[in-house]
Parts: structure tokens; sequence; C-alpha cells
């Protein structure tokens, strides 16, 4: 495989700061709107979202923790019969279109049947119940969404290839009176465009309909998305549906279709940066024959957009500690921009998933003249902070836990869970990107200049 | 299990953690899973530390699970100990260690041998306690751990300092407003020629501790945190303790009394002169302290008789309601606490103060009740905050579980004299102003918005309105419209009248003034 010309993966103890994957309910609630998530754990799980959502707590949120009190970790509660007390209370109050449980550490190490149970509620209660295991023991933060959406994928409904194919070419034909200047070209290849396509990951929906949009630029036309606004929307999955993920930490969400669904994955970089979104486009189009039309003036428009953002950054130094897993496609697209990539910390790397984000990076550092970053899987907090003692990078993207301390040793920082809940995605989200990552060093200024450490240790690490 | 979507107090693991982070040089390793290490971004962001949080998570994955930590444990704390050298490593176990029943005492037993630094584990329960209680045990248990190894190689020096001087205990990191409360804990006994010995655990050396029964005696500002070190050192070292919070310009005076007698105890036994300190609690009272003066003067008065509701911890609950209702003439209509453990101390404080007395850690309940009464201000936490944004009432914040807001670099204590001043603006400021009130009475309001139909009880009876009856209500200024609306509702449903007009209206309004 290609991606082994990639020299150094590094491989630390695992000792780093990232949040716990259950915070996937924060986006994903809001996302798929019928939906009521119902985290079953610990006060430990509760007092993380409850401090980690900050203000989105108050406002009646979707989502509640269903807290194992002692009762229930030493079984002498039936789980079943709770977690059936629960869900009433839930469908009385909210009466949601599905409910999601996501299983924590707490409900792994007791082994609770998460997965047996659901089945059997959901038939006495008439909600679908999805069952997705976002705990800490084997996922890190984003991940959570992950495993969310791998578990929806069994209940997307089954694609028929007639009908489906008729309802796309009319959207195909639909856009092309909308949009298309060119109306000739258009009517072409809708006709080309036999399969359907299903994009996965969780985006705001105006950043999906942009990338919707800049697929149909190409007349490939999006036949759905995974998780879909509501759950009673969720897109057909079956024989002949490319499925393409958006976002580099949907490993099990690109599997579980391939495997169980018979869809076919496109792998392709992610739509991060123009850089990025014109190499996803481009890598789309030639599944389905497609030939790309106007990418290149369009990214080139892209860049000269972000010339303003780009003076402030060329040269500088960036230092990713590693958290969410957007890690590699956004240390790629800043490489394009011109920065310098010391080392990208990432929890977990899935060479495969990633191969042509990975592919793409190299040809980045080739073609910018810049050494291939270190990538250290599973990073350790503590040797990274002195490693970057001794670089002494223009700009770390971190974790809170290491924010403050950081900027307080005179290192810039970016807050990396920023990325998460940005708009960052496709051409039109590039500048949002480097708004955030320019953030820290357009407020650089002169005025404590005096002091260059307002550490309080004496002795820095 | 339970429903959840809030809790006043976190889980016990956060309570060690603020105690150890809070000493000096001390380290806590949590035996916990990737992203139970939240503690730190709760200290690096809402206490904005400039410094690395000594917290570090011993990570509890898939292969702990089935082997158990065998030596992950250990080399992590070996690891820490060659690092970062600090004075004391505390194992401190999660919820999910106590369910894996792993022996952590065993894993501090082996790795104290190998480590210059002293290893404990902490000594809590995550089930039975929360995160208040866990803070109060491991104070007490790193304060005994000290002294008693003191003590065996007699390296404990009892003899109390010559000037009289005082212990502080209890002042910690996320503390609500701590940091200036005890500079102004420092200042109270100060300026009456007490010396301060030692403040645990905020900035404490673990060396020092020995030189806690030095004082003459301890104070415990919080009811939550301290208690337990405080009895045990009254217990092992016969050291008195004062567990007044010196809030308000009574407790404070209060506060000082005992002060004042204890040391008095001492000064005759050691032939000094007595110290009096009744004419200095005067000065404070008439000088320092504005509140008292305030709540004499006109501004006051418009004040007397609002209807208030609070809800905090224990201690913060208790004094603010005291404060409302002896100090400033406020009816306090409902007063709780979430800090189920020490409801009974809290109904024995408030007894008499309030109408109402709610001990519960549902949020719920405390947003239904705030509703039902509704009070012209709250006093609570920020999820108070936010219920009373929900129903238009102002609120002031007085008690964790706070946000980054309610962490001001300005000097803002609720302690002693200046605290006094500064809860004295909270609490005015909270409330409509006065003249602000008199306008809208008169004038029928700054607008013409539509009926406030915000309200947390959702029990809309049928009952018809007719379209001048409709209107009428926003005449009626804000903050009395809901109630207004409900009284009137009430005395349609008890008179049997199908439809509400204006005359029905002005019937309720004489029926409940009368």
């Amino acid at each position: 495989m290609k991606t082994l010309e990639i020299p150094t993966f590094e491989c630390e103890t695992g000792n780093y700061h990232t949040f716990c994957p259950i915070s996937c309910v924060a986006w994903l609630y809001q996302k798929i709107e019928d939906s009521f998530f119902s985290v079953v754990g610990t006060k430990t799980r509760g007092y993380f979202l409850q401090n980690a959502l900050g203000v989105m707590i108050f406002a009646e949120p979707r989502y509640a923790m269903a807290e194992s009190e002692e009762g229930d970790i030493s079984a002498q509660l039936n789980d079943q019969k709770e977690l059936e007390r629960i869900c009433l209370q839930i469908k009385s109050d909210r009466n949601p279109s599905v409910i999601i449980w996501i299983g924590t550490c707490t409900t792994e190490i007791i082994k609770m049947d998460l997965e047996g149970i659901a089945p059997k509620l959901e038939k006495q209660l008439g909600i679908p119940i999805v069952v997705a295991r976002a705990n800490g023991l084997d996922h890190a933060f984003t991940q959570g969404e992950d495993t969310a959406s791998a578990a929806m994928t069994h209940r997307c409904p089954e694609y028929i290839y007639r009908t489906t194919d008729q309802r796309g070419e009319d959207v195909v034909k639909h856009v092309v009176t909308d949009v298309a200047p060119n109306k000739k070209f258009f009517d072409e290849k809708g006709k080309l465009n036999r399969c359907n396509s299903v994009l996965f990951g969780s985006l705001p929906s105006s950043v999906a309909s942009q990338l919707n949009l800049e697929s149909r630029r190409q007349s490939v036309s999006v036949s759905g998305w995974l998780p879909s606004q509501k759950y009673t929307e969720l897109p057909a999955l079956g024989e002949g549906v490319y499925v393409c993920g958006v976002n580099p930490f949907l490993s099990r969400t690109a599997t579980a279709p391939m495997r169980r669904r018979k869809c076919r994955l496109v792998g392709a970089p992610f739509p991060i940066g123009p850089d990025g979104t014109r190499a996803w486009i481009e890598k789309i189009c030639s599944v389905f024959d497609v030939k790309p039309d106007g990418l290149e003036e369009r990214e080139n428009q892209i860049w000269k957009n972000l010339s303003d953002y780009l003076e402030i950054i060329t040269g500088k130094s960036v230092f990713f500690m590693g958290d969410n897993l957007l890690e590699i496609s956004l240390a790629r697209f800043l490489i394009r921009c011109g920065m310098v990539v010391y080392e990208v910390g990432i929890p977990y790397m899935d060479r495969r998933y990633q191969a042509a984000e990975l592919l793409l990076l190299q040809h980045t550092c080739e073609k910018m003249k810049k050494p291939t970053p270190r990538i250290v899987e599973k990073p350790d907090n503590y040797s990274q902070v002195q490693r970057m003692h001794e670089l002494q990078p223009d700009l770390a993207i971190t974790g809170m836990a290491h924010a403050n301390p950081l900027e307080a040793r005179d290192i810039d920082t970016k807050w990396s869970v920023e990325f998460t809940f940005a708009q960052i995605h496709g051409s039109v989200n590039a500048r949002d990107a480097l708004e955030l990552v320019t953030r820290p060093l357009r407020r650089r200024s002169d005025f404590i200049s005096g002091c260059r450490s307002l550490s309080r240790q004496t002795v820095d690490v | 299990m339970k429903l959840a979507y809030w809790m006043y107090a976190g889980p016990a693991h956060i309570g060690t953690s603020r105690v150890t982070s809070s000493f000096r040089n001390v380290h806590a390793i949590t035996h916990a899973p990737l992203g139970d290490d939240y503690f730190n971004v709760m200290r690096s962001t809402s206490e904005r530390e400039r410094d690395f949080t000594p917290v570090t998570a011993s990570v509890v994955d898939r292969h702990v699970l089935a082997r158990g930590s065998q030596e992950k444990v250990i080399n992590n704390i070996s690891r820490k100990d060659e690092e970062q050298h600090p004075d004391l490593i505390v194992l401190t176990p999660t919820c999910t260690s106590s369910i894996l029943q792993e022996d952590l005492q065993n894993f501090v037993d082996r790795a104290s041998s190998s480590s210059e630094s002293d290893v404990i584990p902490a000594d809590v329960n995550y089930h039975r306690v929360n995160e208040l209680q866990a803070a109060d045990r491991t104070l007490e248990q790193i304060t005994r751990f000290y002294l008693d190894r003191a003590r065996k190689q007699s390296t404990l020096d009892r003899s109390v300092t010559n000037r009289p001087s005082a212990n502080i205990i209890g002042i910690f990191t996320l503390g609500f407003h701590n940091q200036h409360d005890c500079r102004e804990l420092k200042r109270l006994p100060g300026e009456s020629g007490i010396a301060v010995n030692q403040v645990i655990p905020e900035g404490g050396s673990l060396k020092y501790l020995k030189d806690l029964p030095r004082a003459w005696f301890n104070t415990v500002p919080y009811r939550e945190v301290g208690l337990m070190t405080a009895t045990f050192l009254e217990k092992e070292y016969g050291m008195p303790y004062i567990s007044i919070t010196p809030m308000g310009i009574s407790n404070t005076a209060d506060f000082i009394a005992q002060i004042g007698k204890l040391v008095n105890v001492w000064a005759s036994a050691l032939s000094e002169k007595r110290l009096n300190y009744k004419l200095y609690v005067d000065n404070q009272t008439k000088f320092v302290s504005q509140a008292a003066w305030f709540s004499k003067s006109i501004d006051c008065q418009n004040l007397a008789g609002k209807e208030a509701a609070i809800f905090g911890d224990a201690t913060h609950a208790a004094s603010i309601t005291k404060i409302l209702v002896k100090e400033m003439g406020i009816r306090v209509t409902c007063s709780g606490t979430y800090c189920k453990h020490d409801a009974e101390r809290f109904n024995e404080q408030v007894r008499g103060l309030c109408d109402e007395v709610i001990v519960t850690e549902d949020h719920t309940e405390v947003g239904d009740t705030i509703a039902r009464i509704e009070p012209s201000a709250i006093f609570g936490t920020q999820m108070e905050r936010h219920i009373g944004k929900r129903i238009d009432t102002p609120c002031g914040v007085i008690s964790s579980p706070v946000h980054i807001q309610n962490f001001p670099l300005g000097y803002r204590p609720f302690l002693g004299y200046e605290g006094t001043n500064q809860i004295a603006d909270l609490i005015y400021n909270s409330f409509n102003l006065g003249m602000e009130d008199h306008s809208l009475d008169v004038f029928g309001g700054h607008d013409t918005k539509e009926v406030s139909t915000k309200s947390l009880s959702t029990d809309r009876r049928d009952i018809n309105r007719t379209p001048e009856a409709e209107s009428e209500p926003s005449r009626i200024p804000g903050f009395v419209r809901g109630r207004t609306k409900k009284n009137t509702e009430v005395f349609a449903k008890q008179n049997n009248i199908p439809e509400i007009t204006i005359d029905v209206m002005y019937a309720a309004k004489e029926k409940s003034s009368s």
C-alpha cells in the first residue's frame, strides 16, 4: 500500500487528554432533530457532559443520563426493568422517533447487555432503540459519533435499485434547470450518473448543503446523508450505493455499510480546506466516471481569497497535540497554507480509511517542500510538552487542559475542540478554519512582551 | 437508575482532585478511562490556572479490563515520581475503579517502596459520597497522614505559638469565591492581633502540616469541607474550632465573638491581657461595612417584604437566608440546599426564617417550586439563574455550581466585612430598583409586549378570557403580571366563573388585597 511511504508513525503511551466519546451527543442530538440520547452510566459521565456542554445544558436538551446507582452496579436491580422505566418516561415527556442509548465504560465493565435489551424494549415501546457503545475504554472524543453512526447504518432502509435511481436522476435534472449555466453539459452527465452516493458524517445542515452543491456542480447527486436531519429520513443503503466519508474519524461507519450493506466505499481525502475539497470531489467524480469541471479555477480563486490569512501563517510552525482525529487533514491543509508542522498527535490512526488523506499529505509536503511531520498515535501529553519546550512552535493546537498553561509559557495555542464544532468543511468554509488558526497569532501583541513567561512555576517544564 | 439532566455536586474523584491540586506539589493519579481527566479542563478554564494541573490519569482501557492494571498504575506512579518529584502522590479511585474492585492499596504499597514521594490511596467510596464529602474526607486523610507520621518520628512540636494564631481550613481550588474569601479571612483576625498559622489546602505545603497543632484554634469557614479535619484536630490535639461562617454582619460578629472567647481563655492562662473585640466589631460594622447603614437607608425600604427564593450549598444558602431576613427585611418564601447529607443542620439554621425548606438534588423540583411561588428574585446557583431566565425573574448567584463568570478577577469576597458590602450590592442589584418599580406601576410598564407566558408550571386551565381581559395584563408591570394572572384564574375557578372579564380581574384583585 502506498501509505507505507510515510516514514514516521510512532505510538506512545496513550496518556493524553481528550474528551470522553459520549460528548458526541452534544452535536448529534442537534443534528438528528427527532432523536433522544440517553447516556447509560454513572455520575462521572453526567458531570463531564454537564461541564463540557456549558450553556447547552440549560436549553432543554434532548438528552439525559440514565444514571446507574449502586443497586444497578451490584445487579440488585434488573437492567431491563430499569431501562424500561426510563424509556417510558422519555417517551411520555418528549415522544422522540428514536432513542439512542450511549453505552459507557460502566455498562462495559458490568457487562450490561444493551444490545440484547434494546430489541425487546423496542418491541414493547414501539420506538426504535439504537445502541452505540461510545466509551472511554475503546474510543476517543469524535469516535463517539463513529459508533453512533455505525449503529445507525443498520437502521437505514434497503436501497431498491430502480426506483431510487429514477429519483436520483430527477434530482439532477432539477438542479440542472436551477443552477447550471451550461445546460447541455449537465444533461449529459446526468445520464451518466447511474449510481447513488450517500455521504456519512454529521455536519450542520448548511455545511451539508454546501457539500451537496459542490458535488452537484459536477453533476454527481448526493442521494442522502448519514445521519440525516431526521431519524425517519435515513438514506437507503444497499448494493449499488457508493458511500463516502466527510470526516476522518468515521472508520467504523465506513466499514459497516461495506460489510453489512454491500455498499462501496469511496476512499477520498476529506473536504477540509480548498485542497481537500477539490481532491474529495475529484475522487468522487472519478468513481462515477465524471470529468470534473472548473475545479482548478475554483480552488485557485479560494486560495486567492485567503491571501490575507496566508500572509499571517506562512512559515509559522504548528504542533498538534492530538485529541479529535481531524489532525491529519488539518495538518495537510496547514502545510498547503505554508506552515511547518512539527508533530501530528492523533488518538487513533486508521491507515486504510485515511489512506487517501495520508497520500495527499505526502504530496502536499513534497509540493510545498516541507518536511513530513511525525505522526504520533496515542501520544503522551507529558512527553509532548517536553518536546514542545524544545521545539518552541509558533502555535500549539491542543485541548483546554493544556491551553492556559502553555499560553503562560509563551506558546500560542488554539483549542482543538473548536475545530470539531466550527464549520470547516468545503471550500466555502476554508476561511472559517483559518480564522480559527490565525486568531491566536493575530491577537499576539507586544504589550506583555516585557515578561516572557507568565507561569508561576519557578522550574519550567 | 434514575433519569438525570443536571447535578449540583460532582462525583467523588473531583472532590479529591480539588484538594490535592490545592496543596503545593501534590500529584493525583486517577485510575480512570480516557476522558475522565476532565477535572484538568475545569481547573484550567474556570480558574484560568496558568500551571499544568497536577492530575494525571492512569488510563483504564480494554487491556486493563481483561487482565487488570497489573504494573500500569505502579509504573505511572513511579514515572510521576521521577518526572516531577511531588511530595505526595494520591491514587484516586473513580467509579470505574470502584466497579473493577482493583486493590488500589496494594498498588500503593508496592509503589511507595520504590518511590521517593509518599503515596496514599484516596479513601473515598464513589457510590456513597459526592464531590464535597470526598473533598472533606481527603483533606482529613492527608492531614492525619502527616500528623501521625510526625508523631511517630517525634518531630511534632506541640507548643502553641506565642501570639494567638489560627488555622484556616477548607479554602481550595474551584471553590465559590474561595480565593477572595481567604484574603478577607486572613484580614479579619489579623486586624485584631491574631496571626494566621496556616491555610489548608490552598497553597499549603505538606512539610508544614506538622505545625498545624501549634495554632490556638481552627476556623472552618465552609461547612462542606474542613469539618472532618477540624474534628480530628480537636479530638487528637485538643484544638477548638469555630464553624461559624462569617457571612453577613451578625454572623461575622458571632464569629469574632467566638474568637474572643477562645483567645481569652488562653490569655488568662498565659497571663496576658484579655482582648476585647466589641469595639472592633462596632467600628467595622459602622464604618468598614456599609451593609448595616445600607439596610437602614431609604433604598432598602423598597425591598422590605419582597419575596425571594434561595437555593445553594448548605453554607451559602443558610447564610444568605439569614442576611435577607434578619438584615434586610426581605421575606424568604423558600430556602433550600442540595447538601442532603447536611440537611438536619440546614433545617436548624433556617428554621423560622422562611416559609418552606427544600432539600433536594433534583433541579426540576427546585424549578417547579420557584415557578410556583413566583418570587421577585432568586438567589441560587447557575442552574437557578437559568430557571430565572425562563420565568423572567432576576437571579443572583450565591453558590456553586458556577461558571467562569463566577471566578471574577476583581476582589469579591463573600465573607467578612468587605463580603457584607459585596452581598448587599448583589442583593440590591438583583431586585428591580425601587424607583423603577414605582414608575412601572404608575405608567403601566415600558412596553406593550404580550403577556408573559413563560412559566415552568404548564397546567393551563381551560378558562376563557375576553379580549379586553387578555390585553389588560399588559398594563400590569411585568414582574407581577404572572402572579396577577394566576390569582385571577384561581379566583375564577373558586367562584365557578367560566369567562374572565376585566370585572373579574378587578374583583380578584380586590379579594387578594383584602
